[in-house]
């Protein structure tokens, strides 16, 4: 990075530590709050539109339709979520490994589960074995892009099936009566409600999505744990820049970015609710009315 | 090849290092891996309700401080639940783990008494810790909120009967808070026993394998390459938990609410919202 880093051993003080905040792998970690900041905006749409369809489905007269949006509601109630991160990870690698075998192979003749092994035939390894290793992290990180939105989304089909429920009957029935076929009543009235009845349980969720991104390290992403395990760890004087066990600081480090990243989210959301309590009949809605008029 | 009654007594306690001491390493059966986790649960029963307890205590105090008119004792109040509710527990745990063993191996010298420090390391130490500060903010918070919505018209009574003080903290602001708060801190402790899976996955070593019910099933899931076995087994242990722990707040939950009419009661609804 600086000229004078050429020579770190020869270094002392100020000098030594901007060049060693400034190493190569330094920068592979500044560079994964990227990956993290990703996730959260990939995510966030993601699981909102999974949760919406959860919730839709939960709603629908079709009774197995119902009972699909019920289940995949209920799913996140009784079982730590982690275990969907660890169970999907695997579970979605080798449903990809095995549709693909039945369409590339299909006349290949071994069981795919021999034993304890779980094996395809080559051309239907995905990603491919010969692809380079960029393929590979970005295969891995779209897999866990895809097991934070199946869970998040069932956290989210939670909060919008109660939304939907929450908006007051008489809304809707006042619709139908003006002769709104159902689907205009869900598009044009029921839809654009159920947001500030939502929005608390979605700002829940939203912290929530922020302090689960430490879970990608589980999903086999090299993510800021995986780096401040591996820069702060003991360096002896092999490396270039040697120094003690320094994890406790680097975990440190994380917990700030954490605190300052939730708390100003909170700040955001909480203007967000105030904004969109205006002209609403709620509680909210009805102070900050008051408020105007004084 | 063991029969499932052998198994049973082999593996039952061997998450606290009773029974057999090697692992099941091929031939895997079902019902291993049913004994095998089961007796991982343990560890997850032993975290969740030793964090609840020791927590309770302190989110009351927790929730009291924030209440506080004094700064002295509202500030660190807030700036504890703000700590432990803003960040990952998963990082609160690796933190945590990387403080603990920085301590001197050989004990600390305080009054000429040395103190061992080395079991501050093991899970069943320091997780334990951590589990239980995470669990006092998050429940002084909701003990807090709760706090806040006592009607006024309770407290205004109880000036008017002349009770005042301690007297009055114990007779009518506890209980109403402990009621008010009921249904969310029952939804607190569900999700804190879903949050002890994390503790063998971050920093803390499971010492001669003795792990809890997800480090069993993880262990099974790497061996076999087949997820579709143990993390069903470890879900259903779990539904297990959940519905066993909505027994008993919701027994609670009946007691707090006794003396109201059956229309203002209020009621337990499941709401998954903590991650942490």
């Amino acid at each position: 990075m600086f000229e004078f880093c050429a020579d770190p051993k020869a270094i002392e003080g100020l000098q030594w530590m901007m060049c060693y905040l400034t190493t190569g792998k330094h920068i592979d970690f500044y560079l994964s709050f990227g990956t993290v900041l990703l996730l959260l905006a990939i995510t966030a749409p993601v699981a909102l539109a999974f949760g919406f369809g959860g919730a839709m489905a939960a709603r629908s007269h079709f009774a197995p339709l119902g009972l699909l949006g019920k289940g995949y509601i209920a799913m996140v109630r009784g079982v730590p979520d982690i275990i969907y991160f660890l169970f999907f990870v695997i579970a979605l690698d080798q449903g990809i490994e095995w549709l693909t075998h039945q369409v590339r192979c299909p006349d290949w003749s071994e069981p795919i589960r021999q034993g304890l092994e779980f094996r395809v035939c080559p051309e239907a390894k995905v990603p491919h074995s010969s692809s380079p290793a960029i393929i590979h992290s970005a295969y891995n990180f779209g897999l866990a892009i895809i097991t934070f939105a199946i869970v998040f989304g069932a956290f989210a089909a939670n909060v919008l099936y109660g939304a939907m429920q929450a908006v007051p009957r008489a809304q809707l029935e006042t619709a139908e009566s003006y002769g709104m076929t159902p689907r205009q009543v869900f598009r044009r009235i029921l839809v654009p409600q159920m947001w500030v009845y939502a929005l608390p349980g979605l700002s829940n969720l939203w912290m929530i999505l922020i302090k689960a991104t430490p879970l990608l390290f589980l999903l086999g992403v090299k993510d800021i744990v995986y780096w401040a395990r591996e820069l702060g760890g003991t360096k002896t004087q092999a490396f270039a820049y040697p120094h003690p066990d320094w994890r406790l600081w680097y975990f440190l480090f994380l917990l700030v970015f954490y605190l300052a990243f939730t708390r100003v989210s909170e700040i955001v959301l909480s203007r967000i609710t105030t904004r969109l309590s205006h002209g609403q009949a709620t509680a909210a809605g009805e102070m900050l009315r008051k408020a105007g008029a004084r | 090849m063991m029969t499932c009654w052998e198994t049973i007594q082999g593996y039952a306690f061997r998450s606290i290092g009773i029974g057999e001491n090697l692992l099941p390493r091929s031939d895997f059966t079902l019902c291993q891996q049913f004994t095998l986790i089961g007796s991982g649960l343990i560890w997850n029963v032993y975290f969740g309700a030793m964090a609840l307890i020791l927590g309770f205590v302190f989110a009351n105090a927790l929730a009291m401080g924030k209440m506080h008119r004094n700064p002295w004792l509202r500030k660190p109040a807030e700036w504890f639940i703000f700590v432990f509710r803003g960040s990952p527990l998963f990082i609160q745990f690796f933190l945590a783990y990387e403080a603990l063993v920085l301590l001197p191996r050989a004990g600390i010298e305080i009054l000429g008494l040395t103190v061992q420090t080395s079991w501050l390391t093991k899970a069943w130490a320091g997780a334990l810790i951590v589990l239980f500060l995470n669990t006092a903010a998050y429940t002084g918070e909701i003990f807090y909120g709760a706090l806040r919505s006592i009607p006024k018209g309770d407290l205004e009574a109880a000036d008017a009967y002349g009770i005042t003080g301690w007297s009055r903290f114990r007779r009518i602001q506890w209980p109403t808070m402990l009621r008010l708060a009921w249904p969310s801190y029952t939804n607190e402790a569900i999700f804190l026993f879903h949050a002890t899976t994390l503790v063998f996955f971050s920093g803390f070593p499971a010492f001669q394998q003795r792990g809890d019910a997800l480090y069993y099933a993880n262990y099974f899931a790497d061996k076999t390459f087949n997820p579709f076995v143990p993390y069903p087994i470890v879900a259903f242990y779990f539904i297990l938990l959940t519905l066993l722990l909505i027994g008993l707040f919701g027994a609670v939950n009946r007691r707090l609410n006794r003396h109201l009419p059956t229309n203002t009661r209020s009621r337990i609804r499941l709401r998954p919202q903590l991650i942490r």
